[in-house]
């Protein structure tokens, strides 16, 4: 089976994300004055082959704290892309 | 005694070959090593250099952390050998778990290249060659530089000793307006707590020829050295 996976990282709350800032700081100059805590992240999309869901998943949880993400500066989110269920 | 000093050369390294020549330059014998190698050739200590490894994918650093040679200087680590981290060497072993902490975007998001002072800070004990209070003139030239850590990563490093250079004035005051890149207390460069690893942002390698300019660089490499129980011949 193939389980297609979208992870999500971006910088720890509290971190400052000079290029989330930079963003924001923008966004006033384009008419746009009313935005604010924008962060900017990462995406990583990826397909798995494995027996099921639930190992697919563990294995992207796995590789997303020990390698796509940095635990010390970030954080992940692990969402899984609807209808690549099956092949 | 001649020491005889690694060089490891990742995809994308680019200070390798001043660093080879820095340790030439002071006396030793440098060793050239492919990032592919398993072992570091017998060499006494070892410079992951400045660069751009596998082009800073993903994160700067987090992909040269699994190279073979890479894997040997963890066992370096181990046995207590000496290893110094250069810019992306330094986050290379902030990735790879022997250094604590991280480095993150500039806080001004510019990528800064210029000459900076940097303190030499409290010799820790047994620490050879390292002599503290001293201003050293460095230059340092990186878009990510900027070392932040988990407030209990800031705490221990502070408590332990182990910030060995912080970024400061002409005269060794600190004060954030001369740290180029928001370091987290100004700290530029990190020793482990065994003290047998060394990383910072600025580039020795860059100030060790007095026909170049300023040779703040020299001091760094004679901890190195130091570790290796020899001396630098400049």
């Amino acid at each position: 089976m193939r389980f297609r996976f979208e992870v999500l990282v971006s910088l720890k709350e509290g971190l400052l994300d000079p290029q989330g800032k930079t963003v924001q700081d923008a966004l006033p100059t384009l008419g746009w004055p009313n935005v604010s805590d924008v962060r900017v992240g990462r995406r990583i999309e990826l397909t798995v082959d494995a027996e099921d869901e639930a190992t697919a998943r563990a294995q992207v949880h796995d590789m997303a704290e020990r390698f796509l993400s940095n635990p010390v500066i970030e954080r992940y989110r692990i969402l899984e892309v609807e209808g690549t269920g099956a092949t | 005694m001649k020491p005889r000093i690694a060089v490891i050369t990742f995809p994308g390294s680019n200070d390798d070959r001043d660093a080879l020549r820095a340790v030439r330059l002071l006396g030793g014998e440098p060793v050239p090593v492919w990032h592919a190698d398993r072992d570091l050739h017998g060499a006494d200590g070892v410079i992951l250099p400045g660069g751009f490894s596998y082009g800073d994918y993903l994160r700067t650093g987090a992909i040269a952390r699994f190279a073979p040679a890479v894997k040997a200087v963890t066992r370096y680590v181990e046995a207590g050998r000496p290893v110094l981290g250069v810019c992306n060497g330094f986050q290379i072993l902030c990735e790879a778990g022997l250094l604590p902490g991280a480095l993150i975007r500039n806080a001004g998001l510019s990528f800064v290249c210029r000459w900076v002072n940097v303190r030499t800070e409290a010799r820790p004990e047994g620490w050879p060659g390292w002599e503290a209070g001293r201003v050293l003139q460095i230059p340092v030239k990186h878009g990510e530089g900027q070392w932040v850590g988990s407030p209990e990563d800031v705490a221990r490093v502070e408590e332990r000793g182990q910030v060995a250079l912080r970024y400061c004035s002409p005269d060794g005051l600190e004060d954030e307006a001369f740290t180029p890149n928001g370091s987290t207390h100004n700290i530029a460069g990190l020793r482990n707590e065994r003290g047998n690893v060394l990383g910072l942002m600025p580039h020795p390698e860059h100030a060790v020829d007095p026909d170049l300019g300023p040779t703040g660089g020299i001091a760094v490499f004679a901890w190195l050295f130091a570790m290796c129980g020899a001396e630098v011949s400049a």
